[in-house]
């Protein structure tokens, strides 16, 4: 590193620690550009790859107003990629580049959409607990430390708290309904509350990015304290379901002021992240399908119209 | 083909009153699908009244490493700012 660079590391160190935004022409180090580009992108895979389990049950749904929700709610995830797509972008990477990375399997999203949402309470108790975790993650990031990162999020969570009710709502509904219905909301509780608290990544011990992210103010707040926060929250809230937290080690701790719950098998979390979840492979041929097979000619159509109708505009002023 | 739709800036005023603000970007080919996704994307919940698409490559920013210069004319003139004038103290109010 030359001294010139050593100085404007300093000087953004300065900026970060006196809580003041970088945006996007400022100077930053290549590591805390790249660290954004990945964890950006991921984050808007994530949003897009996330329709594809609830898009599932569109025409599915038991009721229109149920229909209505849920489709807002998927409309809502294609807005929130495409903030955070766009706010990768002015770091210099761009739609294309993030798209092919998907497409190819070289960009990671969140491993929770490769489970498959078999049932209606599925689409509950993803609302309801994989929402509510990514909301506490998205809260958090409100205050990151890169400008167009935190407007996005800040967009991104005034849109996201009616996600959390509406799936609340769809649990409610099974809790409040018949025996088959309250074991149908258990079933799906038993299955999507391990992976959800995977969601908050690996503990903090084990967290490659973590600690250089918390100096940067990337993050704020550390894998395991979001994963603690999401627990405490959370258990109370199964409580008014009246449904079961499939953990028998799930207890309160006076001394703490928390849950102390069991351990996590992360065996499970790697083996999905390296590709080999219940859904991988139809959720990467669903979005190849989407943006190549389906997609590719549509953006070609269009850009060939706007460039004809411009030719047209310019030949008829001459 | 492999291109990349352009990029455009959108600005939405909010109420009748207000300015036009900067709210993100998006991709589209022409002007009109602009405008189309800027209120399929920004304005979902009534958010406005009035957007305004701009092609990204036309805006012409600053540069932050020049900030200590470029805004240097305005840095030592405090004298435009009311509180450099000071009031006797039997007036309450000016």
């Amino acid at each position: 590193m030359t001294a010139k660079e050593k100085n404007f590391e300093a000087l953004f160190q300065a900026k970060i620690d006196q809580e003041i935004k970088i945006e996007a022409k400022d100077w930053m180090p290549d590591a805390y550009r790249k660290t954004l580009v990945r964890q950006i992108s991921q984050h808007a895979h994530s949003e897009i790859v996330g329709m594809l389990p609830e898009g599932n049950w569109i025409t599915r749904a038991p009721s229109l107003r149920r229909k209505i929700g849920l489709l807002a709610k998927v409309q809502d995830e294609a807005g929130h990629g495409l903030y955070l797509y766009s706010a990768a972008e002015t770091l210099g990477t761009t739609r294309g580049q993030m798209m092919d990375a998907l497409n190819e399997g070289k960009a990671k999203y969140s491993s929770i959409f490769n489970y498959p949402t078999i049932t209606w309470a599925d689409i509950g108790a993803v609302g309801w607990l994989v929402d509510g975790a990514a909301i506490l993650n998205q809260v958090m990031l409100t205050r990151t430390s890169y400008g167009p990162y935190a407007r996005a999020m800040v967009r991104i969570c005034k849109e996201e708290s009616f996600h959390q009710r509406q799936g609340f709502d769809i649990m409610m509904s099974l809790c409040n309904g018949t025996a088959e219905q309250k074991a149908m909301a258990q079933d799906a509780l038993n299955r999507w509350w391990w992976p959800s608290l995977m969601m908050f990544g690996p503990s903090d011990a084990e967290s490659q990015h973590s600690e250089q992210s918390m100096i940067w103010k990337i993050k704020r707040k550390s894998n395991d304290t979001l994963r603690q926060q999401f627990v405490d929250a959370t258990v109370d809230q199964a409580k008014i379901l009246g449904i079961t937290i499939p953990d028998p080690d799930l207890s309160w701790n006076e001394e703490k002021g928390h849950y102390d719950f069991g351990a996590i098998d992360w065996d499970e979390f790697w083996q999905v992240v390296k590709g080999n979840g219940i859904c991988n492979r139809d959720r990467l041929k669903a979005r190849r399908a989407a943006y190549i097979t389906n997609g590719k000619w549509v953006r070609d159509a269009a850009i060939a119209y706007a460039e004809k109708k411009q030719q047209r505009d310019i030949s008829k002023v001459a | 083909m492999n291109k990349e739709w352009p990029l455009w800036e959108v600005f939405i005023r909010s109420k009748a009153g207000l300015h036009h603000q900067h709210v993100g970007s998006l991709h589209a080919a022409d002007s009109e699908m602009a405008l189309e996704n800027a209120r399929d994307v920004y304005t979902r919940r009534q958010e406005g009244v009035s957007i305004w698409v701009v092609q990204s490559n036309s805006i012409i920013a600053s540069n932050p490493e020049e900030n200590t210069s470029f805004f240097d004319p305005a840095e030592d003139k405090i004298y435009r700012h009311p509180t450099f004038y000071e009031l006797p103290d039997e007036l309450k109010h000016m």
